[in-house]
């Protein structure tokens, strides 16, 4: 049985010594344009801010059409994270660990749907799962399936658009891995599948979370392959970024407020995942 | 107005900076003045303007249109934010207003009608001949969200026709709509009569008669501070003269 430090693996070149943190004045070099690049990522959220209508934020927040968004949402977003997950690792591993012909070709088809815009990624989707499409046409004739305009479809849109930031944490986090863990395992008897479960995947696990969460984030923000392909009907397709882009045609002012929800309630979720996963203490 | 100006110099700089680069600058006679026209028209303009456009540009040679095609709604918005456009075309007198209530516009002119037909993929796989069949159940249905100016005018003709219909989605455009049309992704939508021959044989248009309660203004007007005022008003001249009308017909648009 193998168990490995979760403080990570010792580096092969002996680097870093637990604890010992380069001291001294903070260089302005580096200070100085993160500060800018924090100030360029906060600021249009202060915009939203300040333009938010506070004095009726509470009853508009309350609408019930809000939280069947924001429900759907969130529903949606985590299915997808967890399919991602499913499917996801797996590829990262078969990406990092296993030589086969044309692995460089199939990484870059992996990072596809990150380039595509995504609502060519939604018709994209129409024209392989949509009532006519390749495979959407055997679904409906064998099965009575369809997955467009219901809250499934909405999940493999969001899965499709938010799969390619798990895979590359991950494979990124499995070849900074150190390998040796995984060939002393090997050495000593476990097999492929029990070295990737008890090896493998504990020391990859604060690249999985960060991967996770990226997805998620994604999903969560998910507008255009969504709204393409599942369409925008409430309660069963509407998500927050639809209704956001919806309210914008007509109350700029709802839109805001559906803005922020849909940041604050993200926002909360992910500081406080990252505390508890990804942080290295 | 100190935002009008910082969104300006965000246009400006970077085409300068591209003219600088390319070093192709696109000859301005020199004391000409501008040479060119903003123009941000509906979506269900692209065809027409885009060709009315050419004329224009044929008949005031060195000048140059450029266009801005969306959802009104959006554009509106953008023109009330600060864009810099001299025309706005709008497929709504609503979405118009907003320009208006703001005092960036002159007086609009309603330029054409457009008229909801529905829309059914070629081979119309569920049989759809009038508005009546949108309500079985079985049928699928795309309309536009009541936000946007398609789907007001699809609710106004399906409350004077008397009928309810419970669509699949409610699309944010109307370009959007007839794309799940011709995808056969639903079996019918209400769209522009303009869609469907835009469509160019892709889709099946079946006329009714509850669309004729529910046709849609299209207002044209000058933006107040239009950089390019006379040129500006000139398009809008192009636009409402015979010629611009025949180009308007020919694309399915009625007279006002």
């Amino acid at each position: 049985m193998v168990t490995i430090n979760r403080a990570g693996p010792v580096e092969p070149h002996g680097g870093s010594t637990a604890g010992r943190r380069p001291s001294g004045r903070l260089p302005w070099m580096l200070v100085l344009p993160a500060l800018l690049g924090l100030a360029f990522l906060v600021l249009p959220l202060a915009g939203l801010l300040v333009r938010a209508p506070w004095p009726t934020l509470l009853e508009r927040l309350t609408e019930p059409h809000v939280l069947e968004a924001l429900r759907l949402s969130l529903l949606c977003a985590t299915i997808a994270t967890a399919v991602c997950l499913l499917l996801g690792v797996p590829l990262a591993w078969l990406l990092a660990r296993v030589d086969f012909p044309g692995r460089r070709l199939v990484r870059a088809l992996v990072t596809v749907p990150l380039v595509l815009p995504p609502v060519v990624g939604g018709v994209a989707l129409l024209l392989v799962l949509g009532r006519r499409g390749l495979i959407g046409h055997s679904l409906e004739a064998s099965f009575g399936i369809t997955l467009p305009f219901t809250t499934v479809g909405v999940i493999v849109a969001e899965a499709f658009v938010a799969m390619p930031f798990l895979v590359i944490s991950v494979e990124g986090a499995l070849r900074a891995a150190d390998q040796r863990f995984e060939e002393a395992a090997a050495t000593l008897g476990a097999s492929r599948w029990t070295v990737f479960r008890r090896v493998t995947l504990p020391m990859v696990m604060p690249g999985v979370a960060a991967g996770a969460v990226l997805c998620w984030a994604r999903a969560l923000g998910e507008f255009g392959a969504t709204i393409t392909f599942a369409g925008n009907f409430p309660g069963t397709t509407r998500t927050m970024p639809l209704a956001v882009y919806l309210a914008l045609e007509t109350e700029p002012e709802a839109a805001i407020v559906l803005s922020l929800v849909l940041l604050a309630v993200s926002v909360v979720i992910l500081a406080g995942l990252r505390d508890r996963w990804v942080s290295t203490p | 107005m100190a935002f009008r100006r910082l969104s300006r110099w965000a246009v400006v700089l970077p085409a300068l900076l591209a003219l600088g680069l390319t070093g192709c600058g696109s000859g301005e006679p020199a004391g000409a003045g501008v040479t060119e026209v903003t123009v941000f028209a509906a979506a269900s303009l692209t065809g027409t303007f885009t060709e009315l456009g050419k004329i224009f540009e044929a008949a005031h040679p060195g000048t140059t249109v450029r266009f801005g095609f969306g959802s009104s709604a959006t554009l509106a918005q953008q023109i009330v934010q600060g864009a810099p456009a001299d025309v706005f075309a709008a497929a709504s007198p609503a979405t118009m207003k907003t320009v208006t209530d703001a005092s960036l516009a002159s007086t609009p002119t309603t330029f054409a009608r457009n008229r909801l037909q529905i829309a059914v993929p070629a081979d119309d796989p569920a049989g759809v001949d009038d508005l009546k069949d949108l309500t079985d159940p079985k049928v699928k249905v795309a309309l536009c969200a009541e936000q946007v100016p398609c789907g007001a005018a699809a609710v106004k003709a399906l409350d004077a026709a008397g009928l309810e219909v419970t669509p699949v989605t409610l699309e944010q455009d109307v370009k959007a709509t007839l794309t799940k049309v011709e995808l056969g992704e639903v079996d019918a939508a209400l769209v522009y009569t303009t869609d469907v021959i835009a469509s160019g044989g892709r889709v099946r248009g079946i006329a009714f008669p509850e669309a004729g309660q529910a046709i849609n203004d299209y207002p044209i007007a000058t933006l107040a501070p239009a950089p390019a005022g006379d040129l500006a008003r000139r398009f809008v001249d192009l636009v409402l003269s015979q010629q611009g009308r025949d180009v308007l017909t020919e694309a399915g648009f009625e007279a006002p």
